[in-house]
């Protein structure tokens, strides 16, 4: 009797516990749906109104209306699928190649890569784009992007084909496959689940990025982020639209989260990966 | 496997043996050159221009001129610099201490089966996957000091309102509040994947003996955890140096220079005052400390796996 009352409170313990610890990550996106969906005389107001009531939406109607919000939208949307899409395909053939050659030097690049402020690359790159003319499109973001993208996909995906059998491929190579088919129709297929784990994680972290677009953005071709950080600076107390604003901007990549969990972790538990 | 390239390479190249390995590997070039020239261009064309701007005096739309060293003699003398290194190694030393000691709470929990682990384990990742940029600006709304929800908290609990982001000796403390909520998350999955991979035998032994839970994790869990801590150890650190988008998009080093760690620092004087000679010899100074740091733990994960 007393083991089993030891036990049940070891649980709810353990379930205070959990809760304690999950409850800051919900809190805030929860604290960040309210302020969207309040108007500005709830959102200002002390103490604070928790609940919407009504829920409104006109926060969202005006981020769309006054910021030019789509635009920005579009820039993003660009930018983190072009990003990615280069970065796959030159990174998964990169990645393979380095697990075959057994490139250790190759992996070390990569690796200071990771450790590198973003910053760093900013100052050399922002020259090179007023030198050669490329500023006011959206291809510096796009290159600059590459360098988030790139050591994301070529990572994880040397470690995917590190971890594949090699007897298949060996076999296609003795049937008379020349190396290229060998990596296209036997180890590509095979390595399916790492290119989505590599492209689910390099959009994220592109999608993400504010630096680079910060420096490297005029008017024109702002990405999301710095979008919506120049809100923040033009309009001080207006909390319902940049709340708002805030949400759309991570809303996808919350979503995706959400989605493909599974992926995500195992990506993230591998290589501890992270862009910028 | 060697079999089988031999009888493909021929019996002449066999004969060669160091050559015939070199042709192996080298028939892989093609897969990595179309990756190597962009890794080229985009990351070491950068990583040696800037070493070159060092040596520059020059100021964006003005005249480029040879200093040679007189840009790094600049930082050692300049206190503004100094204080930013300071600020940013005290910043790194609580956001690496507390994202470890929870993440490694939270990964525990989270090895233990129990109802809805999965939900709970996605929520908490999605911290580290938002948009830094929004949810730094959730943040800043809620120090707010006369109608942010957090004082409005502090004084349910009965405490004194704080000023958090506005003023000089709170705002460290209250962005790292940020770093850790944000980070924790990536601690806990590199600790997770190791606790995953831990032998079970071990612990089946010690509860036959009559080990509590704290002696086997004591004794058996942090042995065997040390290199994923290491890891996580040196993964946590980089990032807490290179922190930036949370901190400039709460405080742009403010108030005054309270917050000014050596990336935004860095962002000033290249982005703000143009001063990019100068601001390439920050880079070069900031990427060495990185380097350092980043030796000294990878050293001590040689010495974790040698002695586990």
């Amino acid at each position: 009797m007393m083991r089993k009352i030891n036990r049940i409170a070891g649980n709810i313990g353990f379930g205070f516990g959990v809760l304690m610890l999950v409850a800051p990550a919900i809190t805030v996106f929860l604290w960040m749906l309210s302020l969207s969906l309040k108007n500005e005389l709830d959102n200002t107001d002390y103490p604070p109104v928790f609940i919407p009531n009504p829920p409104v939406f006109d926060n969202f109607a005006e981020v769309f209306e006054r910021n030019n919000f789509l635009k920005y939208a579009i820039n993003s949307v660009i930018v983190s699928f072009t990003a990615t899409g280069l970065a796959i395909l030159l990174g998964v053939p990169a990645g393979y190649g380095i697990a075959k050659m057994k490139a250790t030097k190759a992996a070390v690049v990569i690796l200071i890569a990771r450790i590198t402020p973003g910053l760093s690359y900013l100052i050399p790159l922002f020259l090179l784009f007023q030198w050669i003319g490329l500023t006011g499109t959206l291809a510096p973001i796009i290159i600059t992007h590459l360098v988030i993208t790139v050591p994301i996909v070529v990572w994880i995906m040397m470690g995917f084909f590190e971890g594949l059998p090699a007897e298949l491929e060996e076999a296609a190579l003795v049937d008379g496959a020349t190396i290229w088919q060998a990596f296209r129709h036997v180890a590509m297929p095979l390595a399916k689940p790492g290119i989505t784990v590599a492209t689910i994680l390099a959009f994220i972290f592109s999608w993400n990025n504010f630096i680079f677009a910060m420096v490297l953005a005029g008017r024109e071709t702002r990405t999301l982020p710095v979008a919506v950080n120049n809100m923040l600076t033009f309009e001080q107390i207006s909390w319902g639209p940049l709340s708002a604003a805030a949400l759309l901007v991570t809303a996808p990549v919350l979503l995706l989260t959400l989605l493909a969990q599974k992926q995500i972790v195992e990506g993230l538990t591998a290589g501890g990966v992270k862009g910028g | 496997m060697a079999g089988s390239t031999a009888t493909l390479d021929g019996a002449a190249a066999a004969a060669v043996t160091p050559r015939r390995r070199n042709n192996y590997a080298r028939r892989y070039w093609w897969f990595v050159v179309p990756c190597g020239v962009v890794v080229l261009g985009t990351i070491i064309f950068p990583w040696i221009f800037t070493i070159y701007m060092s040596m520059h005096d020059f100021k964006l739309g003005g005249e480029r001129e040879w200093v040679g060293h007189a840009n790094y003699v600049k930082l050692v003398t300049d206190e503004r610099f100094l204080y930013s290194i300071l600020r940013t190694l005290y910043f790194t030393a609580l956001s690496v201490v507390i994202p470890m000691v929870l993440g490694l709470l939270a990964a525990l929990a989270f090895a233990r089966k129990f109802p809805m682990r999965g939900l709970a384990r996605t929520i908490f990742i999605l911290p580290m996957m938002a948009t830094p940029v929004a949810v730094a600006l959730v943040w800043t709304m809620m120090f707010h000091p006369q109608l942010g929800v957090l004082n409005w908290l502090l004084q349910q609990v009965g405490l004194p309102p704080s000023m958090w982001v506005y003023a000089p000796d709170t705002v460290i403390p209250t962005l790292v509040m940020v770093e850790v909520w944000h980070w924790t998350p990536l601690v806990m999955l590199i600790l997770l994947g190791g606790l995953a991979s831990l032998p079970i035998d071990p612990y089946e032994a010690a509860k036959i003996d009559g080990a509590t839970p704290f002696q086997s994790f004591w004794h058996i869990t942090l042995p065997l955890l040390a290199p994923f801590l290491v890891v996580a150890l040196i993964i946590r650190t980089i990032d807490a140096l290179k922190a930036f988008d949370t901190i400039y998009v709460i405080t742009q080093g403010g108030p005054g220079t309270a917050s000014e760690t050596i990336n935004i620092f860095l962002y000033l004087q290249a982005f703000a005052y143009y001063n990019l000679g100068y601001a390439s010899a920050v880079v070069v100074v900031f990427f060495s400390i990185i380097i350092m740091l980043a030796m000294v733990l990878l050293w001590t994960r040689a010495r974790v796996k040698a002695s586990g």
